[in-house]
């Protein structure tokens, strides 16, 4: 983990980072996640990271890429464990999608779960919240 | 439309958010489901407004009818905009004309304007790309979906 101060004349800034497509198909995710691991070497906050509409599925800890790609999933619960990054995945996009935590999943009688370590599922004013709290929202979509 | 209860946070913020609506309503959820920001985004008591540019206009235009593709026609709901006070929607002119729509092809979308006796005024502004950029120069918080 590098934890470099922001460069002397650059303001540390609060940043939240908006996640719409899911993994692989599309290149936002990595870009994304990249953005973030960079932000946060240069000394950045991050308030918080969401995940909406495919987005849900970079939450899902029942993707197996080969070996030999990266694995996106556990590249974001990596870098939310050793950050304590705040990371949501939106419930109603979510459900849409079958992204379910433990307790989501007995709610709706379903006999799985696969909400990846480090992520949580909350509603869509952890979106707004980080709007109002951040001084750079980024979005990163298609 | 689901709706969750936010939990409001900071009270004493307000911030310039604008909603960009850039695709069609249907063939893709993008459209519904930043719809669906935008609801639970009124509690949060913002300054608020929509744009539409490119294909997002059609997501406004009138006489919408989904009923052959199995799909909800959710244009209802952008009428009710104004009873959630979001009363800005910027339509580039632009992208209107591009597509061979007038402004009359548009949904008529109203609101009550508190500061002159409640009376009816249109929600919808049609303003040129030059202006849009001015505006969203203008935001604090710009979410495209």
């Amino acid at each position: 983990m590098i934890c470099q101060p922001a460069l002397s004349g650059e303001r540390e800034l609060k940043l939240s980072v908006v996640v719409n497509e899911g993994p692989y198909t599309h290149q936002a995710s990595d870009s994304a996640f990249q953005f973030t691991k960079a932000a946060l070497e240069k000394g950045h906050e991050i308030y918080r990271v969401f995940f909406y509409h495919d987005g849900v599925n970079n939450g899902s800890r029942l993707t197996v890429p080969p070996q030999d790609e990266r694995n996106i999933q556990q590249n974001w619960t990596e870098l939310g464990q050793s950050h304590e990054l705040d990371l949501v995945v939106c419930v109603a996009a979510a459900q849409r999608r079958g992204v379910l935590d433990e307790s989501e999943a007995k709610r709706h009688g379903k006999d799985a779960d696969n909400l990846a370590p480090g992520f949580r599922i909350s509603g869509l004013g952890q979106l707004i919240d980080a709007g109002i709290a951040s001084d750079r929202v980024i979005v990163f979509g298609d | 439309m689901s709706m969750e209860e936010p939990e409001i946070t900071h009270p004493d913020v307000i911030k310039k958010f604008m909603y960009v609506n850039r695709r069609a309503p249907y063939g893709t959820v993008y459209a519904l489901e930043t719809l669906e920001v935008v609801l639970i985004g009124a509690a949060f008591d913002q300054d608020v407004s929509l744009a539409f540019l490119d294909d997002g206009v059609f997501q406004i235009v009138k006489g919408q009818d989904t009923t052959q593709i199995g799909m909800k026609n959710f244009s209802p709901t952008f009428r009710a905009l104004g009873d959630y006070e979001v009363s800005k929607l910027y339509v580039e002119k632009e992208s209107l004309e591009e597509r061979g729509l007038a402004p009359d092809d548009l949904l008529e979308i109203t609101y009550e304007d508190e500061d002159d006796d409640w009376a009816e005024k249109p929600s919808i502004r049609i303003v040129d790309r030059t202006e849009l950029t001015k505006i969203m120069a203008a935001q604090d918080v710009i979410l495209s979906f």
